[in-house]
């Protein structure tokens, strides 16, 4: 069986969302602790939780990057893990390189909670199976720091690469080209703002966030048993 | 005991990126009565190296800056050695 590993950083406060989520949707779900230098065995996805790791000090993410688990976070990514990263989780991608683009003051300069409403761009990825393309996922977000920015020619090149996964109907955080989710060039590493751990049952509002998760459960299941069986 | 280098690292959003902050304190300035334009919030950072010289200092700095200090999508910065 596939573990999944939920990564805590100190000033972490989605991490027992995911792990909670992760669980409800059949998944072996572990917390690690940011000190730690190796993940888990069997691990199969990365989940890089929402929150306010180390005080947001500096810029968002900037200094969860050295956090020793990340070497192994990023070593997993680079042998073809599945690594998924939710608002700070995100934020922490960008800044560690694994991601483009970086995650900005919203335009208002308010922190926003509230419900939005997302397109998911394809859905031939480990992150969207699940999803049909051009789907419309209603999933919360609850940010300062949420807008996505990269220079106007790497967006081009993104989008040209299928790279911006997840787009807002409406831009609520002044988003460059409404990026609510991307995707790296290899397919295996996702970022996104909006929280799927606190969509994954419609009594709570919306089950839309289950898709995502689901479809990272599926694809961390299906990698585990091919390396198993190599 | 060589004395530490006082660098002081200045990070400023960079030009034609939007800042809301700097926005912010322009509104805030103005609704004071200052008649100001273009106001920008960036960060200063000061740190003491131990380093032979100014130079591998600055040098120094310089890959703070590259790795850390600064995010090169959005930011820029300036380093400036204070005199001993």
């Amino acid at each position: 069986m596939s573990v999944v590993a939920v990564v805590q950083f100190p000033g972490s406060n989605d991490d027992h969302d995911a792990h909670w989520a992760l669980k409800a949707l059949g998944a072996d779900a572990r917390l690690v602790w940011h000190a730690e230098t190796e993940l888990p065995h069997r691990t199969g996805a990365v989940v890089l939780p929402g929150g306010f790791s180390y005080g947001d000090y500096l810029r968002c993410g900037a200094i969860a990057r050295f956090a020793p688990i990340m070497d192994a976070v990023t070593r997993f990514a680079s042998d073809g893990g599945l690594v998924l990263g939710t608002c700070n989780g995100f934020q922490i991608l960008c800044e560690a390189g694994l991601l483009p683009g970086v995650l900005r003051p919203n335009a208002s300069l308010r922190f926003i909670c509230r419900d939005v409403a997302v397109r998911v761009v394809r859905n031939d990825t480990p992150f969207t199976s699940r999803c049909t393309p051009g789907q419309r996922l209603v999933i919360p977000i609850k940010h300062g720091e949420g807008a996505w920015y990269a220079p106007p020619e790497l967006v081009e090149e993104l989008e040209a690469n299928g790279q911006l996964l997840l787009r807002y109907e409406e831009t609520p955080n002044g988003a460059v080209a409404d990026v609510a989710g991307v995707i790296n060039e290899r397919g295996n590493v996702m970022g996104l703002m909006p929280h799927p751990e606190h969509a994954v049952d419609p009594l709570l509002g919306s089950g839309d966030g289950a898709l995502i998760l689901a479809s990272l459960l599926d694809a961390a299941r299906e990698r585990t048993d091919a390396l198993l069986t190599a | 005991m060589r004395p530490a280098v006082k660098v002081s690292v200045l990070v400023r959003p960079k030009e034609g990126i939007l800042d809301p902050q700097g926005a912010a304190v322009e509104d805030s300035l103005r609704k004071l009565g200052f008649d100001v334009s273009g106001a920008r919030v960036g960060r200063l950072v000061d740190v003491e190296v131990d380093a032979p010289s100014e130079d591998e200092a600055r040098a120094q700095v310089d890959e703070m800056c590259r790795q850390l200090l600064a995010n090169p999508l959005i930011e820029s910065y300036a380093i400036e050695v204070q005199p001993q």
